[in-house]
């Protein structure tokens, strides 16, 4: 066999092992960014976030007030469902963490399509107080 | 599991309650020894150097446990169970119409709770003082299952920068309950501070009310002398209803209330104040000054004056001396450049030569004919 078609051999079988690795995972991220929110007084350090269409964002979120607080991150719906839910604690899905107070605590989203989304802490009177911040992702 | 506690109210009893017929003060008291107010109602007496501040806290009933935290302008040297009908009297003494005339840190943030600085139970009331900053408070708060409102932070850093005490009461069901406390029955408390300046907390009646939502309350003020308040006019958030010395009948039905014989018979200015307010506006307290003077804007939570700029200094006119012609002709051939200005330090050596010269001649001649003769 030549050398060219050793290569081309190569390379192909790295493509089917990166397509069946992307296939396996779902999109691969565009990247990877870490954003640090901060609350004081009951409110976000960041009141408008733009991000890529692809990209997974780590939100650290530090609490620096002496009352619990939370990040839902997700569309209208979802801020919805949290505003009028029961649940105490967050921590179990993508971009919904509770954070205690005086504590730092961390969640994932990943932005798969373009356009507007929320970011809020859903406590009773938190979100009408103002903890609440819009996402613009980009295509 | 830690229980929930809901800050239900927060500073004094504020519920709706049917308006109670002017009958004497007994019949104002319910049968389980409740007082029953109409709306926010405070007392805030200030007598030889101590503030009495008399309030109340509403019993909501329900399953679970209410409490509040209650901001106070310094260290409590006694909390005991207020009057029975001291508050209520002093609504009858300015309901219309039948008024008869005339009438109260930033300190070092700790991450450790609050210090619990004194205690004591009133009826079904666990009373609470501690002392911290807005930081330590909230510990404290949240470790014993009260569950603050979002402004609560900004509130109690507001607070806590002018007095390190705060006053948490939560009702006891239970006991509340074998008490026969009904929803809405209020438990009076009498908190003696003492207090040089006295000031009232206002801000934190709106702590937790929405946007929308208004602060209605009474303010009755009992002081030695006419208090100057601040802040103060149509701004103010309060009206002053009335200003007028404290009657003698007021003085005695007061004075014969449980707690309240610290009270002079005469010689008191009574001052109510009808607060009323949209909740966002009501970011002060009330300070007060019985002395004649202006009442501090830091006990006021207001923010300092602004300092005015210095006066600029004071330059003294200068006259711009006008260019002199030159002078050189007059010296003869050698003539001098011109140059402008100091004309008197290039003139003076050539008025003097010019006196002299005519002077050496004078003396020349004397000498010469004091000689011939």
């Amino acid at each position: 066999m030549n050398r060219g078609r050793a290569g081309a051999a190569v390379v192909g079988v790295v493509m089917a092992v990166a397509a069946l690795a992307s296939s396996a995972w779902g999109t691969i991220p565009l990247r990877t960014r870490t954003i640090t929110l901060t609350i004081h007084h009951s409110r976000f350090s960041i009141s408008h976030l733009d991000v890529q269409r692809g990209e997974r964002i780590r939100f650290v979120v530090r609490n620096d007030d002496p009352i619990d607080h939370e990040l839902i991150v997700g569309d209208v719906v979802v801020q919805a469902r949290h505003e009028t839910g029961r649940e105490a604690h967050h921590g179990a899905r993508d971009g919904e963490v509770s954070v205690p107070l005086f504590e730092t605590a961390s969640t994932a989203y990943t932005f798969d399509e373009p356009g507007e989304l929320w970011f809020a802490c859903h406590l009773p009177g938190h979100w009408r107080y103002g903890m609440q911040g819009t996402i613009a992702v980009r295509s | 599991m830690r229980k929930m506690l809901c800050t239900a109210v927060v500073a004094f009893g504020l519920v709706a309650v049917p308006a109670m017929p002017a009958l004497a003060c007994g019949g104002l008291i319910g049968p389980n020894g409740a007082v029953n107010l109409t709306r926010t109602t405070t007392l805030a007496a200030h007598y030889k150097g101590i503030e009495h501040y008399v309030t109340a806290f509403t019993y909501a009933g329900g399953g679970g446990e209410f409490g509040s935290i209650v901001p106070l302008p310094g260290m409590p040297s006694k909390v005991e169970r207020g009057g029975d009908w001291t508050l209520q009297r002093l609504q009858q003494e300015t309901a219309p119409p039948q008024t008869a005339g005339v009438a109260l840190a930033a300190r070092a943030e700790s991450d450790s709770s609050a210090e619990e600085v004194y205690k004591t139970k009133i009826d079904a009331l666990d009373i609470t003082v501690l002392k911290g900053g807005g930081k330590s408070v909230g510990i404290w708060a949240s470790e014993h299952g009260f569950r603050l409102p979002p402004d609560t932070p900004e509130v109690l850093d507001f607070y806590a920068k002018r007095s390190p005490y705060f006053m948490a009461a939560v009702f006891d069901s239970a006991e509340a309950e074998e008490r026969g406390q009904q929803i809405g029955d209020g438990t009076p408390i009498h908190v003696t501070i003492p207090l040089r300046s006295p000031w009232v907390p206002l801000r934190i009646l709106a702590l937790g009310k929405q946007a929308g939502e208004r602060v209605e309350a009474d303010v009755y003020l009992l002081t030695e002398r006419i208090p100057n308040l601040l802040p103060s006019g149509a701004l103010a958030g309060y009206r002053v209803e009335r200003q007028v010395p404290a009657s003698r009948q007021l003085l005695e039905d007061l004075r014969s209330d449980k707690g309240m014989g610290w009270l002079p018979a005469s010689g008191m200015v009574l001052t109510h104040l009808e607060v009323g307010a949209a909740a966002p506006e009501m970011r002060y307290d009330l300070a007060i000054n019985t002395n004649g003077g202006t009442p501090s804007r830091s006990r006021a939570g207001l923010p300092p004056l602004p300092t005015p700029p210095p006066p600029p200094p004071t330059v003294r006119p200068t006259v711009e001396p006008t260019p002199e012609p030159t002078a050189a002709a007059t010296l003869g051939p050698q003539a001098l450049p011109i140059e402008p200005a100091e004309p008197a330090s290039v003139r003076w050596p050539i008025v003097a030569t010019a006196a002299l010269i005519p002077l050496a001649g004078i003396v020349t001649a004397l000498w010469l004919k004091r000689r011939a003769a």
